[in-house]
Formats: structure tokens, sequence, C-alpha cells
């Protein structure tokens, strides 16, 4: 063990690990690993997942007759707030970072632990309790501002739960700046020997940029939700236009966040995408540099296109034109990864497991998605599609089938790792394909309802979108179930599956070289990095 | 990075110099100097922040990385508050708004 | 913050490796601090702009003297903070715990003169969503102002306050011998954090007590 970096499988069952160290309740809670604080995201934004997609379901259900099936209107706000509060701040932003990058960053790049264990832990605490405000607002009788918690429609007029609400995106908010604080420290202070910064993983690149975002974004909602509360307890007029305040400076101060936090959940899905296609065509990636550059230059210009949100709620002819230009900027990063990808395919080796199917659809689904984001940043356009259903298809092309799609894929892909198992293929391979059916048949029938100019947040609609609407209601249906079905098998493969080697994929970078599951300390012996990442054997003739 | 020590009589010319340039924006204060009162409490305020931030704070004698943390996130708050005046500081203003076909007489806000 | 033992925390290989990343780790928190009071100069902003001469009436109802002795008092307790992180520099454990109690007692006093002007706001029905009825014609966002006033000055004080509790813990923490000249993170730490809540009150002086010319 101490020699061998290979193992042969069946001494993982008696090897110590991180997942056999200790046994308890308390060794959990209290633990400083960033592996099993991962395991801890995983399970709590899992339940958070659960509650999203139970609201989802009911809206869905709501709008399958045009005069709403099962909900007062009243109670449909409060739907379609939650799903958004939930899905946003509690599953989608620490998705992928929380649990993924949690595991990884220190195995990826040589380190036995982030830079601070307990800072990472009290991470996990402080979401906990953001969650629990959350949830509670939600027990309480719900919130119906929607996720956006709109002045002043939030400070003056709602009279549902928007305190607690706002508090838990508030307290949340803190969980996302220590998460990004301990990201950056670590990848600039705990590489490995020889592990420089062009040889990082691509993940570790997006996970670095993400934590930019974390940092530089996050304060401000912070700020914004607290004079949102401020303004709904004692009146203020901060945002009231009756006491000279501007509604709009708080729909800028939200976005200013907001727009940004879109990127953070779409970086680090890109950041997997890159692990995933390189893996499963065993190429070297296509243009190292300009992938790991694109991730800096999204969480740049992610910052400076946010009032593409506000064209058409009153914000001067001259700052609609201003960002409406600056909006086309983002799309160079974002189209130099996906041609960047593409070209990776290209006479690689391809074979389709399971995590390279949710790869491949990633391609497809976050390319239409960002192309109906062109549509959206054109001014004039947007007067036209704006706040309806266009846009809502939009961003779940992005937010579902770009960030869920990749963060499903990178946990089938590191599954072997994070439990030592291997999942079952067959299975995993059919719910990636009804996912996939299931995603489109949902959302695209809402491209052409929004177009044909059905608006969002209504309980009811004319008779003439019902069908469109069914096909949405069915897709959603199948969607659920393939949602469902990788929850049930990857539980039992926990201890049911075959057990996994410690690189089953034949993948490259350092976390395959750890012992699956890794040591607590992650490596025997710290590694010493000499080759450059995605080092795969090249099939051509000329070696990078 | 080595460790870098400074000496005491460097943190007391810093302090002594925040001190007069307390001194100094507060008596200009009393005077009337129209846009220039702005002006001149800013520069003086930004000259102090300077020297903590060199001297109190280390930034002089740290690596790069430090010095680029600070600058991202005074760079980050320029963009925050600049592009949210890109908007304000060009909105039409109507201090008494009517109907939606005369809004093309309402004025720029002066 | 990693705590501060002669020996390296597990995850680092060395005591330079922990300082290097304590170091790294304050200032981007300090960044982070950056942008959450930045979205309150923002919203200060737009609305001196917006409404300058409701600005100006309100600041003119600070006590503009108090409010440079405060300033005063804030610098010179950095000038203590530095020296703290000198004698820690220097491994002077009874000069380091000097410091950093005159650091705890001007800060003390800063919040002291701070709660006195409230006071003041208070007597003179100056304070936004709980008596706001200043005497005589005032311009009708001065309302505005002191939101920002109270909202800027307030989350400031809440920041010396934690940094009055982070001072107490160096306090303990240095008379139980924690800090060594090779070893005291904490300490540069958290006075780097007092820095710059320091720099925040040195603009939140002019922004505040400084409009317009009296």
């Amino acid at each position: 063990m101490s020699t061998l970096s290979v193992e042969e499988p069946e001494q993982a069952e008696s090897r110590v690990h991180y997942l056999n160290v200790h046994y308890g309740v308390k060794s959990w809670l209290l633990t400083t690993d960033h592996k099993r604080i991962a395991l801890l995201y995983l399970a709590s934004i899992t339940l958070f997942f659960l509650v999203g997609g139970s609201a989802a379901v009911l809206i869905r259900m709501n709008l399958l007759t045009p005069t709403g099936l099962l909900v007062e209107p009243a109670t449909y706000n409060k739907l379609f707030s939650i799903h958004g509060i939930v899905m946003v701040f509690f599953f989608l932003i620490p998705s992928i970072p929380a649990v993924l990058g949690n595991f990884l960053v220190p195995l990826m790049i040589g380190a036995r632990d982030l830079a601070f264990p307990k800072l990472n832990l009290l991470s996990w605490y402080v979401y906990i309790v953001g969650g629990l405000f959350t949830l509670y607002a939600v027990i309480a009788g719900g919130v119906d501002t929607g996720w956006t918690f709109y002045a002043p429609y939030s400070s003056t007029y709602s009279n549902t739960h928007v305190m607690a609400a706002a508090l838990g995106v508030f307290i949340t908010g803190f969980s996302s700046i220590l998460t990004g604080l301990n990201f950056i420290v670590t990848i600039h202070k705990m590489r490995a020997p020889g592990m420089t910064w062009f040889r990082l993983p691509l993940f570790i690149w997006a996970m670095y940029a993400t934590s930019v975002i974390f940092i530089l974004g996050t304060p401000v909602i912070g700020i914004t939700i607290l004079l949102i509360a401020l303004e709904r307890a004692a009146h203020l007029g901060i945002f009231n236009p009756a006491l000279g305040g501007d509604p709009l400076l708080f729909q800028h101060l939200f976005w200013f966040y907001s727009h940004p936090a879109v990127y953070i959940m779409i970086l680090p899905a890109m950041g997997v995408e890159s692990e995933l296609i390189t893996c499963f065509s065993k190429k070297r990636i296509f243009g190292y540099s300009f992938v790991a550059m694109s991730s800096l230059a999204i969480a740049l210009l992610g910052f400076l296109v946010w009032a593409h949100h506000m064209f058409v709620a009153g914000v001067s002819m001259y700052a609609g034109m201003v960002f409406s230009i600056l909006s086309y900027l983002v799309a160079v990063p974002s189209s130099v990864k996906v041609f960047n990808w593409t070209a990776t395919l290209y006479k690689g080796s391809i074979s389709y497991e399971a995590p390279m199917l949710y790869g491949m659809g990633f391609i497809g689904l976050f390319s239409m998605g960002g192309v109906t984001g062109m549509f959206l940043a054109s001014l004039g356009m947007d007067v036209h599609v704006h706040d309806t259903y266009f846009v809502i298809a939009h961003f779940h092309y992005i937010m579902v089938g770009g960030a869920v799609m990749a963060y499903l894929g990178g946990i089938h892909f590191w599954w072997p790792k994070i439990s030592g198992r291997m999942y079952p293929e067959g299975w995993a391979r059919f719910s990636a394909l009804i996912i996939f059916l299931g995603f489109n048949l949902t959302f695209f029938p809402q491209y052409i309802l929004g177009y044909l100019g059905m608006p969002r947040r209504y309980p009811v609609y004319p008779p003439e979108f019902q069908v469109l609407n069914v096909m949405s209601t069915a897709g959603a249906s199948i969607l659920g179930v393939g949602y469902l079905i990788p929850l049930i098998y990857l539980i039992w493969s926990m201890r049911y599956g075959p057990v996994a080697s410690s690189n089953p994929w034949g993948a490259k970078g350092l976390e395959w070289q750890a012992p699956s599951p890794p040591p607590t300390d992650n490596f025997e012996e710290t590694p010493v990095v000499t080759a450059q990442a995605y080092d795969y054997p090249s099939r051509e003739v000329e070696v990078a | 990075m080595k460790h870098h020590v400074i000496h005491p009589g460097t943190y007391f010319l810093v302090f002594f110099t925040l001190l007069i340039l307390t001194g100094v924006t507060t008596v200009v204060g009393f005077y009337d100097l129209g846009r220039w009162n702005t002006v001149v409490a800013l520069a003086i305020a930004v000259c102090k922040a300077t020297l903590v931030v060199l001297f109190f704070m280390h930034l002089r004698y740290s690596s790069a990385l430090p010095r680029l943390v600070m600058l991202g996130g005074l760079f980050w708050l320029a963009l925050l508050i600049g592009l949210t005046l890109v908007d304000n500081l060009t909105r039409v203003w109507d201090s008494n708004p009517r109907g939606w076909e005369t809004t093309s007489s309402s004025v720029q806000r002066p | 913050m990693p705590e501060s033992h002669a020996m390296a925390a597990h995850q680092f290989d060395d005591l330079e490796q922990q300082r290097e990343a304590a170091s790294l780790g304050i200032w981007v928190f300090i960044a982070t601090e950056i942008m959450f009071f930045g979205g309150l100069f923002t919203g200060y902003t737009v609305y001196r702009t917006q409404y300058f001469a409701s600005f100006v009436a309100g600041s003119h109802l600070l006590d503009l003297k108090l409010g440079a002795v405060n300033t005063a008092v804030l610098i010179c307790s950095s000038l203590t903070m530095a020296l703290a992180v000198y004698a820690a520099q220097t491994g002077k454990r009874k000069l380091l715990i000097l410091f950093l109690i005159f650091t705890m007692i001007l800060g003390t006093g800063f919040l002291g003169i701070k709660f006195v002007e409230y006071a003041t706001k208070y007597h003179h029905h100056l304070i936004p969503g709980f008596n706001f009825a200043p005497e005589g014609v005032y311009p009708p966002q001065m309302q505005l102002y002191f939101c920002f006033y109270f909202a800027m000055t307030a989350l400031h004080a809440l920041h010396m306050i934690i940094g009055l509790g982070l001072l107490a813990a160096l306090v303990i923490m240095a008379g139980r011998g924690r800090f060594t000249p090779e070893s005291h993170n904490p300490v540069e730490a958290i006075g780097i954090y007092w820095h710059f809540v320091d720099i925040i009150w040195i603009f939140l002086f002019p922004l505040l007590y400084l409009v317009g010319g009296r």
C-alpha cells in the first residue's frame, strides 16, 4: 500500500480511507475533511433539489389546463417563488462548487486539504442555517415575491414571509463567500510541486473563476437583501419612489450579483465538461490556454452586463445600448469553449459511457441556451419577449440543460472516486437519455409559447396555448422520472455496486492517482507533477 | 516572501501625517468652496487611505498577489458604481409624470 | 483563521506556506468587504448625485467636530494596532498585550463618541423609520441622507464591535504565549482587518460630514 499507487480493487474493503476512518454522526458533523464536507453538501443540496423540484412539478401540473388545474393564483405565486429561491440559491449555486469542487480541488492540485478546513465546515453550517430560514418561510406559509425580491413589492406590499426567505438568502451568501475564499487561497498556495498554473486541470481554472465571482459578487447581494429587510421593517424609503427612493437601484444592486450568479452556475459546469470531453475522447484539450483564459474572461465580463435584465424596467436608452453591446461580449469566451470542446472531439477515440452522454447533452443544450441568450441581449428583441416563456426556456436551457447536466455527468464521472463503487452503467445511460429527451420536451415548447406571447408567472393562459403546455408538462414528468432513477441507483451502488479501481476511466489528473476512495490525507506522498494536463497519448504525428 | 519588520519610526511618521491631513480636511469643511469641497475631501481621503494601506497594512512591502487582490476589489467597486451611474446619470427624469403620449416632451434632468 | 502553533497545521507543508495562505486569505476577505460596503456606497452615490441639496442639508446637521475627533481616535487606534503587530514580530509579549489593550480602549472610545452622536440624533428626531421629524423646513429627501448615514455608520460600528471581540481573543491568546516572531498570523490578519475598518471610516467622514462647505 505504501509503495503501490495502483492497488487491487479487493483491497479497498480492508483499507482505511476517508469513509471508514471514523464512524458515527459526530464524526461527520465535526469533520474538517474536505471530502466528507463535500458529501454533507451532496446530501443537503439533494434535499433542496427535491423541495424545489416538487414545486416545479406542482407548477407544471397546474398549467395542464388554461384555467389552472390545481391551486389558487396566490398559491401559484408562492410555488414559483419557492421553486426559484430554492433552486437558485440552495441547489444550483452550491451544486458543483460545494460538492464536486470541495471534493476535487485539493485532490486535483495534489494537496492534503483546503487551506482552511474549519472555515470549510463553517461554510456548510452557514448554508444549513440559511436553508432552515428558507424552509421556515416555506412551511410558515410561503413567500410570493418571486426569487428576485423586487422592490417595492417585497419591501412594502407583499404580506408573505419575505423576511425569513430574504434572511435565508442573506445568510447562505456567506457560505458561498467562505467557499470562494478557501478555493482561491488553496489554488494559489497549496499546489503540489510541479503543478504550475498552466498544468492545472481546467476544472480548477473554472473553480478559480467561480470563486472570484463568489468573492466580489455575493457581498453585494448580501447588503442589498439587508436593505430590503431594513426597508420592510422600518419603511425608510430607500427603494420607495414616494420618499425619493429608486426601485431601479434595487434592481441594479440585485442583478450586479444575480447575473454573475448565472456564471457561478455555468462556469463550474464548463469545468466539468472539459474533464469529461478530454477523458472520453482520450485527447488533450484543443487550445488549453484559450479554454482556461475564457473562464477568467467570463468571470470578468459577466459583471458588465447585468442591466440587460432591466431593459423594459425603465433604465435609460443610453444604458440600454451600453449593456446590450456588453452582453454580446460574453458570447465570445463562451463560444471559444464550445468550439474547443468540439475540436477536441475531432479524431478522438470517443466512448459513450454515461458521463459522456451527459457531456454531449451539455454541449447541445448549452449552445441552444446561449444562442437564445443572444436574442435576449439585443435590445429590440428583448422588449418583445421580456417576461415571457421565451426567457424561462432560455435560462432553463442554461441552468438545467447546462449546469444540471454537467453536475450529473460529474457526479457519475467521479462517483467511483467518491464512493469507491461503480454505478450501474446501463441504468445510467438510460437515465441520461431520458433526461435529455424529457428536458427538451419540457422546455422547447416554452420557446414557442414565449415567442407567441405567453407571459411568465401567470397561473392561467389562453386556451390556444394548451397543446404546447400539455407537451411541456408531459416532458416534465419524464424529466422527473429521469432525475429519480440516478438518485435510486446511486444510493444502491454505495452498497451493492462493483468495487471501483483507482482509475476506472483511464483518465489523467492527480485525483485518479489517489486510491478510490482516497485516504483522509488524499495522497500517501505529495505527488510531483511533471506533465501537462490531459496528457493522453497522441494519435497524431505531432505532439503538443 | 520574507518577513519585513517596519520600524516604529515609520509608523509614527505615517500617524502624524494622517492627523495633519484630518485637520486639513476638517478646516476646509468649514469653508464653502462649491464643488471643490467634494474634490478636496475625497482627494485627502484617498491620500489617507493609501498611507494606511501601504504602511499600516504593509502592502508596500508585500508580494504582488495581495496588491492585485486589493486593486481587484477596488476595480470591481468602480464597475458597480460606474455602470450603475451609466443608467442613473442618463435617465430621462420627469418630475410630473403625464400620460404616455406626452412623455416625449419630458426634459433631461439638469 | 488557522491556529498558530509552532508546527504548521496538517494541510500545510511548513509555517511559511501557512503564513502566506493566511495573508492571502485576509486580503481576499478585504476584497469581499470592499464590495459589501460597496453596495451602500453605490446607493449613496446615486442619491447624492440626485438629491445633492438634501444631502448638504443633512450633512450640516451632523457635528463636524465630533466627527473629526472620532477620525483622530480611530487613527490613533490604527497606530497602536500597527505597533502591536510590530511587538508580535519582535516577540515582545507584554508590549503586544499592552498595545492590543490600547487599541481596544481607543476603539471603545470611538464607539462611545458615536453613541453620543446617535443620542443627539435621537433628541433632534433625526432617526428615519423611528422618529424622523426634524424641526423647521427641510428638503424632502433629507430622510434618504439619514438612511444612508445610519446604515453606513451602523455597519461600520458593527465591524468595530466584531473587531473588539477579535482583539479580546488576541489578548487572551497572547497572554497564553501563543505568538512567536515566527508564528503570529492571527495578529497580522486582525491587524489588517482593523486598518481596513479604519479606512472605511476615513471615507465615511468626508462622505457624510463634509458634504458641501459650511
